[in-house]
């Protein structure tokens, strides 16, 4: 990464260039009932986009996101990289006019995509969010020492040329007592098992 | 003595020991009782609300039931749990349907649980008195910024903030403890928060704007009540410093620790002492007396 200052970007172009989209038009209906996001609310005035932090790395900016919701463009939607790189830091939803819940809109495609377990735009950041649960499952509290020792074996950061930072940062942490030796879990455990006890597939989409 | 409902958070007993001390510390000292939740469990975080927004509603309805019963406010330090259980909260008020029976049982009157956040709290006009009081130690030499982060502010239908865009409360407590607090406009911009782990450069870039911004208002310190931000700010200094080409010292406060130094509490170096950016040179340069800096 050279550059330290993200600038405002140029919007990725749409749609590619000799390439027409076809409108769909049941999506969203669906989508707005099952999320709750008032999506055909938005006239397209990109506030949402000129205050979210995180363009610089996104394949589609927000309002593009929901434009495309509009006309019913799932798959554009659903293999966007923006989907995840959305930190869900509500600057949209606090700044959009017609309060269209971008954050809430972006974790249902995320919730939709993870339970039909196919591959998607950013794998890492699903595995964490996978990892995390799975942790909670299991003892209703996190332990960060088993969650980040799992997340680097799975993605090779245990190995590659960031372990010996990774290892570094670790010992360093240790040294300065930040590093909890034992994980901690709820002595209520029947909630536990009735929440997690099965994956139910297929999201509610 | 002021009582409330104190609900931790995961990575209080972790990563952010030194936030939890210094809260403790700072609690004490203002002889405020901390009541933490019997039992709690993990908030969910950015993970639950991601992958499964019934666990993510549901792991923080058991923790607003176990709040039922105790003292009023549950005050919550970390902004990331604050948003889980505010946001929970104004969702389960219109619909509790996804509420599991084994959860639901515990009670289901969320209304009555007022949640606020920890700076919230200790920066209402009672608790900033009582601070401003026991002030005793001299901190002019400290130039900060303060910075909320976002999960604390937004959205305001879930916060219930009307300063969302320029919330003001740690700007005005730091003040009162004599710290020379400097106006910035990136009070509540993101971090990146979870992104530190699957995409780090996504958040050092964020991050470097921050230290950027923060340099050229004349800051020495970044002051937060955040832990994700902390951490997110503090862990990786040198690596963003040298990506941007240029020398960063900013150490990376908790409201709480600054507020322990403005209360001469002992305990303060050790929770100093946990930081990554040793705020050994800060405190020499602005003139505290030896014992809160040397074993740094
Ligand atoms: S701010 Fe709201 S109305 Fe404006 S483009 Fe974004 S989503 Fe649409
Ligand atoms: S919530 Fe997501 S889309 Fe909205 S401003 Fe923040 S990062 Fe951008």
């Amino acid at each position: 990464m050279s550059r330290t200052q993200p600038q405002p970007e140029a919007a990725p172009a749409l749609p590619p260039p000799g390439e027409a989209l076809r409108p769909e038009g049941r999506w969203l209906a669906e989508v707005e009932a099952s999320s709750g996001v008032k999506a055909g609310a938005c006239y397209g005035c990109k506030k949402c986009s000129n205050g979210c932090p995180l363009t610089f790395a996104m394949d589609l900016h927000p309002y593009q996101a929901v434009r495309l919701l509009q006309l019913g463009q799932m798959e554009r939607l659903e293999s966007s990289a923006t989907v995840w790189i959305c930190a869900s830091c509500q600057t949209c939803l606090t700044r959009c006019p017609n309060q269209v819940d971008l954050p809430r809109l972006m974790d249902w495609l995320k919730e939709r995509l993870h339970g039909r377990g196919e591959e998607v735009g950013e794998k890492d950041i699903r595995l964490f969010h996978e990892l995390f649960l799975k942790g909670v499952a299991k003892r209703g509290r996190v332990f960060e020492g088993e969650l980040m020792g799992s997340y680097m074996l799975r993605t090779g950061g245990a190995f590659g040329p960031e372990a010996m930072a990774n290892a570094r940062l670790g010992l360093t942490m240790l040294r300065k007592g930040r590093l909890k030796l034992l994980p901690a879990r709820t002595r209520e455990s029947r909630w536990r098992r009735a929440l997690f006890k099965k994956r139910r597939g297929g999201s509610h989409a | 003595m002021p009582e409330v409902s104190y609900y931790p958070g995961c990575s209080l007993e972790a990563t952010a020991r030194d936030y939890a001390e210094s809260i403790e510390g700072v609690a004490k000292a203002l002889d405020l009782e901390l009541r933490e939740l019997e039992d709690w469990n993990c908030c969910g975080a950015t993970a639950a609300h991601s992958l499964d927004h019934r666990a993510a509603l549901n792991l923080a309805a058991r923790n607003l039931a176990l709040a039922m019963e105790g003292p009023s406010p549950l005050v919550v330090p970390c902004a990331l749990c604050y948003n889980r259980l505010a946001s929970a909260r104004h969702e389960l008020m219109a619909d509790g349907s996804l509420i599991i029976d084994e959860i639901r049982s515990l009670g289901a009157d969320y209304a009555s649980v007022e949640v606020m956040e920890l700076n919230e709290y200790l920066t209402t006009p009672g608790m900033m008195a009582l601070a401003q009081h026991k002030a005793s130690q001299d901190l002019s030499g400290l130039k900060a910024v303060c910075y909320y982060g976002c999960q604390g502010q937004r959205p305001p239908r879930v916060t219930g903030k009307t300063d969302y865009e320029n919330p003001r409360g740690l700007d005005r407590l730091l003040a009162a403890l004599g710290v020379e607090v400097m106006d910035w406009p990136f009070k509540t911009d993101c971090c990146g928060a979870s992104h530190s782990v699957a995409r780090p450069d996504l958040v050092h870039a964020l991050v470097a704007r921050l230290y950027d911004r923060a340099l050229q208002q004349g800051a020495n310190c970044i002051v937060t009540g955040c832990q994700m931000c902390q951490a997110n700010l503090d862990m990786y200094q040198q690596q963003i410093a040298r990506q941007m080409g240029r020398e960063v010292y900013l150490p990376v406060l908790y409201f709480t620790e600054v507020m322990g130094l403005a209360l001469g509490l002992d305990q303060t170096p050790r929770w100093l002492g946990r930081h990554l950016v040793s705020p050994r040179g800060l405190l020499e340069g602005a003139g505290l007396p030896r014992q809160y800096w040397e074993r740094l």
